[in-house]
């Protein structure tokens, strides 16, 4: 066999930049990446070979070993446990014959987990074979396997029919549904196709377009709220031979899936916005970074690209703007959380393990190849088209003084109606709750594990940078939920999971709280250990990014907001239990050099 | 009023935490003023003398000993501080701790790429070396710790502001600039 290896590095001109791409076609077409695919790969990019194992190693939906001809990836975030995940990952590990983490012996079959796979309001959800199975159960996954085994295709394994509005596009064909269950100015229906580019831009300078985001205070939509005007401003001053624009299609905080609803239904109006964007801050390159988990998205969206280039949307002197030449390429992740943060991403855009950057200098200055780049969400640059359309001081009127225009949410958990709703600013949960159908609600969690658990007595707070910052995951627990140990615990496992380990603190910390969290679960907890946990909270600040310092949240914001949860469980009697045992704990090393226990009273 | 009395002591660590104490160079100076030095590397007294304000412990517990002097500093020491990564959550020598420690044994002594004189297969089992724990634990899984200080090593500066504060009973100010991981 010609060596596949060599043929896409070539595919991708030998650039060391474009190693995510290489790897993930190596593993797409072979199930695997060999060590010896990993060597050639590394003479032929002039690195070493440790550096392309140890990005290899990063990366989710990379590996080493084989994971089957038929790769399954089970979502394991909270709302898929809720909803019978359980019943799901036993029917399927039944029916292979594995368990999870396996290759059944013919090679045929892997089973795996995988974190939050943006499909929260029609979970249980798998991915296989980049095709995304949703609202599974335990009959549709033992029917699954059974097929898998009798041979036939992918599109073979659906029954359900595809899903609602552009997911039956024949390029998409996906049984993934929109949801889309409230619509404002970003989601509406009143958009017209390209009327942005080729009517308002040519008329206005870049400058001009910056003082209109400005004007509008538009904030970023990702969950960080920068204004996005500043950084459009920052970005365009900064100096360097190319700028570039990168969409952020990364979102992984567990519950949120609105960006991509977005990039399903209106994925024009966002690539639109990158043109903006380009155009605002002098760059003739954007780049869409998009999550692996929605790689059945990629024709579509290359699709709509191609469209775009063909109406002289993107290309060369768009829309007449002499000199103005933009395009844009999706770049795919590999799975990793953290990568979502932005200097995560730049990273590894550039091919490498998507460790965040010491910051700083900030992306604005020094981001992509070290070229001052702008970073953005899917939705921000969707909502710039409209602000562009209809001007920052008409945009100014949704929402409320510090947090103008609409977010759109991502609704899960124990509701009626989960899904999309775009709403003003200035919401509050009452109403939300009661507009998605929500009843005896326990909690909700606002922002995804990092962000707060909230209880009744919160539920007057209203949505906002000042008050309750969201990204938009907004994940509702009813009273039937334990929360300590169905979603606690669910969300710390995540984290653990997902740090990419640079700062000791997030890659040690929330192992250490989850223990603790487990100690006080088992009834051995005491007063002090909440103390401790408190502490710690504020330890994980040390951390280099986002990730990190919230690393602890899940059980800081519970441990604020649901005090009681924990003390009850504490015993009454002590103030301190650790819970040791030397003689024992000596045990193991002992017996093994052949020596007994012996212990010495001295006093130090 | 007598000055405050401050014990050190290192455990399964690097001695780096107790570098960094004495990286607040000239301020050391300060601080024998502010304090008096009893069991401790800085001064070599190897016993306690008397009664210690602040134990500061550096390293998690791998062996019996570790355990045996965390213990002895919890019953001399009215307030316990954790320094440090591997105080607080084990840090390096922790690695091992998903691994049983009949492999680590194995590896250390027997097998390890640098091991080339044991073909008698001896494992260290005299009494009067340390016994190995099953794992490295943090101290506060062994003895109540009052304080965790942060860092790999914590900076200087945040050892010193937090001496400081700790003696003059001032509240701990910690920027971002000083617990920052890197």
């Amino acid at each position: 066999m010609e060596n596949i290896a060599k043929l896409i590095a070539w595919k991708f001109g030998n650039d060391r930049t474009r190693l995510m791409d290489m790897l993930i076609e190596i593993q797409e077409t072979e199930g695997y990446i060999s060590k010896a695919n990993a060597r050639e790969l590394a003479g032929l990019l002039g690195t070493s070979q440790a550096d392309i194992e140890q990005t290899i190693s990063f990366y989710h939906f990379l590996s080493m070993k084989p994971r089957g001809r038929y790769s399954i990836y089970l979502n394991n975030s909270v709302v898929a446990e809720m909803f019978g995940r359980k019943a799901i990952r036993e029917t399927f590990e039944k029916a292979a014959g594995i368990s999870f983490g396996e290759v059944t012996p013919d090679g045929l079959i892997g089973l795996f987990d995988t974190a939050c796979i943006g499909m929260s309001d029609q979970e249980p959800a798998a991915i296989i074979n980049n095709k995304v199975f949703t609202r599974l159960t335990p009959f549709r996954a033992k029917e699954i396997i059974r097929y898998i085994r009798e041979g036939r295709s992918l599109n073979e394994l659906v029954h359900e029919g595809f899903g609602d509005g552009k997911n039956q596009d024949p390029r998409l064909r996906a049984m993934v549904s929109s949801n889309i269950r409230r619509k404002g100015m970003v989601l509406s229906d009143n958009y017209h196709y390209g009327k942005v580019l080729r009517e308002k831009l040519p008329t206005m300078s870049p400058e001009a377009v910056i003082a209109e985001v400005k004007h509008s205070h538009l904030r970023g939509r990702g969950g960080a709220g920068f204004p996005t005007g500043f950084k459009w401003e920052f970005c365009r001053r900064a100096k360097g031979p190319k700028h570039f624009v990168v969409c952020n299609a990364d979102e992984g905080e567990p519950g949120t899936f609105k960006d991509r609803v977005i990039l399903t239904e209106k994925p024009e109006l966002v690539f639109e916005g990158m043109v903006v964007a380009g155009y605002a801050i002098g760059s003739d390159q954007g780049i869409l970074y998009l999550r692996y988990e929605y790689r059945y998205m990629k024709d579509y969206l290359e699709g709509v690209l191609q469209n775009m280039r063909n109406e002289g949307l993107l290309g060369r002197n768009i829309c007449g703007i002499e000199g103005f030449d933009f395009d844009i390429r999706i770049q795919y992740g590999a799975g990793a959380y953290v990568c979502g943060e932005e200097s995560a991403l730049l990273e590894s855009l550039e091919g490498k393990r998507g460790e965040p950057r010491d910051k700083p200098p900030f992306p604005v200055e020094k981001g992509y190849l070290e070229l001052p780049t702008i970073i953005n969400n899917v939705e921000t640059f969707a909502t710039v088209v409209r602000i562009i359309e209809n001007g920052g001081e008409w945009f100014t009127q949704f929402g409320t003084e510090d947090s103008t225009g609409t977010k759109i949410l991502s609704i899960s958990g124990d509701c009626m109606f989960p899904g999309v709703y775009e709403v003003n600013w200035g919401f509050n949960v009452n109403d939300m709750l009661d507009m998605v159908g929500a009843y005896d609600v326990q909690a909700v969690q606002v922002g995804g594990p990092s962000g707060t658990l909230i209880g009744p007595d919160e539920f007057y707070r209203t949505l906002g940078y000042s008050d309750l910052s969201t990204g938009g995951s907004m994940i509702i627990f009813g009273k039937q939920r334990d929360l300590l140990r169905e979603v606690v615990l669910n969300f710390m496992e995540f984290f653990i999971d997902e740090s990419c380990g640079s700062c000791s603190t997030c890659r040690n910390m929330p192992q250490v709280m989850r223990n603790k969290l487990h100690k006080i679960l088992d009834g051995k907890g005491v007063k002090k250990d909440l103390d401790d946990l408190r502490e710690w909270g504020k330890l994980l600040l040390a951390s280099r990014c986002g990730l990190g310092q919230t690393a602890g949240n899940p059980i800081i914001s519970s441990l604020k907001n649901f005090p009681h949860l924990y003390e009850r469980l504490l015993q009454r009697d002590k103030t301190f239990d650790e819970g040791f045992d030397l003689e024992a704990s000596v045990k193991a090393a002992n017996a093994y050099v052949g020596r007994k226990a012996v212990f010495h009273h001295h006093e130090h | 009023m007598s000055k405050p009395v401050i014990a050190t002591t290192s455990l399964a660590g690097c001695f780096g935490c107790h570098m960094s104490i004495l990286d607040i160079d000239e301020r050391i100076l300060q601080l024998i003023e502010l304090v008096e030095f009893n069991k401790s590397p800085v001064d070599d007294i190897k016993t306690f003398t008397k009664p210690v304000d602040i134990g500061i412990i550096e390293g998690g517990c791998c062996n019996s000993e570790n355990v045996e002097v965390l213990r002895s500093f919890r019953k001399n020491c009215k307030i316990l501080i954790s320094l440090g990564e591997c105080a607080i959550m084990g840090g390096l020598p922790a690695m091992r701790n998903g691994i049983p420690v009949e492999e680590c044994i194995e590896e250390a002594y027997v097998n390890g790429p640098t091991v080339q004189l044991n073909k008698e297969r001896i494992l260290p089992n005299d009494d009067e070396l340390p016994m190995l724990l099953d794992r490295v634990y943090p101290c506060h899984e062994i003895v109540k710790i009052d304080y965790f200080l942060p860092g790999c090593p914590p900076r200087a500066d945040l050892i010193w502001e937090a001496l400081v504060a700790l003696i003059t009973g001032n509240p701990l100010k910690l920027p971002y600039e000083v617990v920052k991981f890197d």
